[in-house]
């Protein structure tokens, strides 16, 4: 079902745990449909991703597309941390099963949550950054059951 | 460990050796079909009649109330369309539980696009069916009434001695889908007033692809699958002799071991209960404490989830299954699981050990322990765990 690649960032997840006074949180997703993911940045005066920390509930595939995607921004400045997409997530760990592909998402949705967490803390703004949705699951529909 | 420990009984079993044996000789030699004259049809003939006793025997039924069908899934699809069908014109009203297998919940969701009605019943915290508004819910256009008999995830056991005795006060029609109880607990059609009843033979160390409906004479249940004369002419195709034959033996066997294997596992069961309810914090069995099948045990860990807990497990060469949204492959946990009163985080966190009659003391230490450390592991990459513990310890 799963890749290699995901299978092992699901064993041996990179960046697990917390980073205090972190410069940005961000946790988005919901305890109802599975999963729920947050993200802790520490960013440097000149904008660089110096550390990164994740926690998540949720299945092997929220697991492992949080530790890839902290991996994707670790070092990075904020701009560019901001164009880690769902899709360089998931091509990152060779693919996801259809089913899972909102756990990229989600994961994207993270980065950008800590993201604006720490651009509030520090009222900047971040080109190109929008409020993030603290569920990807709004407005989605629901596959229609056949019987 | 090298070997596999196998706790998803409750999904499928191993076919049991002496079932595989039995069932050989009807792929070789006698492979002939069973409405053919010549000696190897009349032997499978001979082999399905026998086989048909067998069954019957075991639930205090007639050979003539045994129709064999493709499994469980099927025999609960045709009693339930099929009494519709047979029944519709005397009332169009039918009642189940919101606890059932999909088998059934689909196939009730299926007649009431068909224009019947269909009202579900509550269960309590334990699952166990509100048997006072099952009652409130019967109407005089209520033709079937179709709850199962054990729960398929919780193993919550249902007052089916009740549920039949106010069916026959009613005179509605009983079906009970009996996968997951026949062969564990004893059954007797007459004493429970069950009309109809589904079983299937891979649950209880018996093939796959084979099961039965009981149907009491009497019963005007007409064909579902539409054919040849086989089966009294109410379940066409030619008949699958080698499944037969291993689902007659399976139960035997599963009948003649009952109370022995069953106290067994009991005592492994409620072993393994009081292990991983007393050695990992914030856990809660689901399901009934005594008045649940005797293999069965379905916990959920909080601030966990499912899948990550079973892929891990697996990692340990252990078999188990869940109740999250990511196994039921929809965005819900499941249903049994809300029914029951769960959050949805909860349910999220459930997991399922079903024992079988190999299970061992030994395999259930090695199962605690590796589960004490993945629950362990997850929560301390949980950020709902996190959030518990900066807030309350």
């Amino acid at each position: 079902m799963y890749s290699e690649k995901v299978m092992d960032h699901f064993q041996n997840p990179r960046n697990v745990g917390e980073i205090e006074n972190a410069s940005g949180v961000g946790t988005v997703g919901n305890a109802k449909c599975g999963d729920i993911m947050r993200i802790y940045l520490d960013i440097d005066d000149a904008g660089v991703i110096r550390d990164v920390k994740f926690k998540t509930f949720g299945c092997g595939a929220a697991v492992a597309t949080s530790s890839m995607a902290t991996e994707l921004v670790k070092g990075k400045t904020v701009q560019e941390a901001l164009q880690v997409t769902n899709k360089a997530v998931m091509e990152a760990l060779d693919g996801l099963p259809p089913v899972k592909v909102h756990c990229s998402l989600l994961a994207e949705e993270a980065i950008h949550a800590a993201l604006w967490d720490y651009a509030e803390k520090n009222g900047i703004t971040i080109e190109g950054l929008e409020k993030p949705k603290s569920d990807i699951h709004e407005g989605e529909e629901e596959e229609e059951e056949v019987y | 460990m090298d070997q596999i420990i196998y706790l998803d009984n409750a999904a499928t079993t191993k076919t049991s050796p002496s079932v595989l044996e039995a069932m050989l000789p009807y792929f070789s030699e006698n492979y002939g079909n069973a409405s053919s004259i010549y000696s190897i049809g009349a032997k499978s003939k001979e082999a399905i009649t026998k086989s048909r006793e067998t069954i019957a025997a075991t639930i205090g039924a007639q050979p003539n109330e045994i129709y064999f069908t493709a499994g469980g899934t099927e025999s609960d699809n045709w009693a339930i369309k099929a009494a519709a069908e047979a029944y519709g014109a005397k009332g169009r009203h039918i009642i189940t539980s919101k606890i059932e297998h999909h088998a059934v919940l689909h196939t009730c969701q299926y007649l009431e696009k068909q224009g019947f009605e269909v009202s579900y019943i509550d269960v309590d915290e334990n699952g166990i069916l509100k048997l006072d508004q099952l009652e409130k819910a019967i109407r005089p256009d209520t033709i079937l009434i179709s709850v199962m008999f054990a729960n398929n995830e919780i193993g919550t056991i249902q007052p089916v001695r009740e549920i039949g005795q106010l069916a026959k006060k009613h005179g509605i029609l009983f079906h009970t889908d009996a996968v997951q109880a026949y062969g564990q607990l004893p059954i007797n059609v007459d004493e429970l007033n069950i009309d109809m009843m589904s079983s299937s033979g891979h649950k209880i160390c018996g093939p796959k692809g084979i099961g039965f409906l009981y149907i009491r004479k009497g019963v005007k249940i007409r064909s579902f699958i539409h054919g040849g004369a086989q089966e009294r002419k109410r379940r066409a195709g030619t008949e699958n002799v080698p499944g037969i034959v291993g689902y007659a033996k399976a139960a035997e066997e599963a009948v003649s071991t009952m109370a022995e294997r069953t106290a067994g596992e009991i005592r492994l069961r409620d072993y393994l209960i009081e292990r991983i309810l007393k050695e990992i914090p914030y856990t809660r069995l689901n399901g009934d404490r005594t008045n649940r099948l005797p293999n069965n045990t379905n916990f959920s860990f909080q601030f966990i989830e499912g899948e990550s807990l079973l892929i891990m497990l697996d990692m340990e060469g252990i078999c188990a299954s869940s109740g999250s949204a990511c196994t039921s492959g929809s965005l819900d946990p499941s249903h049994v699981l809300l029914a029951i009163g769960l959050p949805h985080e909860i349910a999220h966190g459930s997991l399922r050990l079903t024992l079988s009659a190999e299970t061992t003391k030994e395999e259930i230490d090695y199962v605690v322990e590796k589960t004490k450390a993945i629950v362990e592991r997850l929560r301390s990459m949980s950020p709902l765990y996190e959030d518990f513990v900066k807030k309350y310890v």
